[in-house]
């Protein structure tokens, strides 16, 4: 199947459709924040504080970029591992943050939020920094810009790959990925529990 | 050597990208597999980083016995270097100072982990390597039973891939010690990573057991990217040592695809 265009901040009717599994490329404006920027974000929203912009409809893009080169838009900008932001992210999600680029799992309660809200999760290829970063095609510092590759950075992106991994009703496509191609016949899930404590 | 490593993907590694895809049978994972090679060449010839984690770089210094090092310390003289190379390699700066508080080092992307091993002979031989954060996370120790055995042995290895799943960047090169006390053993598994991808053990039970443990990790399922597929591995690599009768360690430390290692000899 060929890939679909989905367009940033993404609309409800292109949220809707999108399924686990679903390979997308996507353009229009996202935001990115990591580990120290979510932390802020939380301790902001502890305090009562507004977020350094409005997260309502947005999509947040996991990643620490290296620093550019001169005459490059950015460095390499692929994937950070989200489940590390998994501790901050049904707040965000009950604030209207739409769609999120990372790698990896993510936690129940992330799913369970996503489902509520109606969001989309969707995986870039990790350690594919120097190719995704052509994508790129603009980058500037929206706030925290003293955390330097782990500010938050407003990104132009055009025709951007990823993968759904979640869609809007929790299919995940990490566990459904994976079992056509599992051959092997021993239970995986239960290999810890069958070594002795 | 760092701007090296992180530009220029292994040769052994490119070859595995290659033959994985002439094997993998899943469309998402060959496209996954496709982009990994278009990308390589792309950091090769425009001498940009491969991946944004360009790591922590992790050192194995061979010292020759009768090799004299003058002018300093040895491990002054590799920071030094480690600053410099991913400083002006526009390589990213990831390491705290503080592991609770978090503060920023100071020293660009320093202090870099230094093992030294004294050999015989007069070479020096600096062997590096640029070491992912996400594999790093999902590596694991666990100390079995003798009683385990080797059936105990092999579940927990599969069960540490099966449990990083995506989270690890695979394809994975899957590096392994047994043996040991436990923190030689989770030196072995690092050290195994250094062999180059195809390189088998010198002990031919361990080489079959590499052999096997492959086939099986290719047989989860997991795939490139962790969106299913048969190419989850592209090597599995076991160093075993020694240990005491009460003991068997294991540990399992994760490389991602971009496994970037670079050797020096003086």
């Amino acid at each position: 199947m060929p890939a679909l265009h989905i367009t940033n901040p993404i609309s409800e009717q292109d949220l809707l459709k999108l399924r686990a599994g679903d390979r997308v490329l996507l353009n229009g404006t996202i935001y990115t924040a990591r580990d120290a920027a979510h932390k802020r974000m939380a301790e902001s929203l502890q305090k009562g504080e507004a977020l350094p912009f409005d997260i309502a409809g947005q999509t947040i893009y996991y990643v620490g970029p290296t620093p550019a080169k001169p005459g490059q838009v950015i460095g390499s900008a692929g994937p950070t591992t989200s489940g590390r932001m998994d501790k901050y992210t049904p707040a965000l999600l009950d604030l209207g943050l739409k769609g999120m680029i990372g790698k990896g799992y993510r936690s129940e309660e992330v799913i369970e939020s996503m489902k509520k809200n109606q969001a989309v999760y969707f995986a870039a290829i990790g350690g594919s920094g120097a190719l995704i970063a052509k994508s790129i095609k603009s980058m500037e510092v929206m706030a925290y810009g003293d955390l330097g590759p782990e500010a938050i950075y407003k990104l132009t992106i055009k025709d951007f790959p990823a993968v759904v991994i979640i869609d809007s009703e929790g299919n995940d496509w990490y566990k459904i990925g994976k079992q056509q191609f599992q051959e092997q016949t021993r239970n995986v899930e239960k290999f810890s529990s069958r070594i002795s404590e | 050597m760092c701007r090296e490593a992180n530009f220029e993907l292994g040769q052994d590694v490119v070859e595995a990208f290659q033959s994985a895809l002439k094997k993998e049978t899943s469309e998402t994972g060959k496209d996954i597999l496709e982009q990994l090679i278009l990308n390589a060449d792309i950091a090769r010839s425009e001498r940009v980083p491969m991946c944004q984690d360009t790591g922590v770089s992790v050192f194995i210094v061979e010292v020759g016995q009768d090799c004299h090092i003058a002018g300093g310390s040895i491990y002054d003289a590799i920071n030094e270097g480690v600053k410099k190379g991913y400083e002006e390699g526009y390589l990213r700066h990831s390491i705290v100072d503080h592991p609770i508080t978090r503060e920023k080092s100071k020293g660009y992307n320093t202090p870099s982990i230094i093992h030294i091993e004294l050999v015989p002979g007069d070479e020096l031989v600096i062997h590096m390597s640029a070491k992912g954060g996400g594999s790093e996370n999902m590596s694991a120790l666990k100390m079995l039973k003798p009683a385990d055995g080797l059936e105990g042995i092999k579940d927990y290895i599969l069960s540490i891939v099966a449990q990083a799943g995506p989270n690890a960047c695979p394809p994975l090169v899957v590096g392994v010690g047994i043996g040991g006390n436990f923190e030689r053993c989770a030196y072995l598994a690092k050290k195994s990573l250094f062999r180059p991808i195809g390189h088998r053990s010198d002990r031919p039970e361990i080489s079959e057991l590499e052999t096997e443990l492959m086939e099986k990790i290719n047989q989860l399922g997991i795939g490139p990217q962790g969106m299913g597929g048969n190419t989850t591995a592209l090597d599995v690599k076991i160093e075993i040592e020694p240990c005491h009768i009460a003991a068997l360690p294991v540990a399992v430390n994760l490389n991602c695809h971009a496994s970037r290692h670079k050797e020096v000899r003086i």
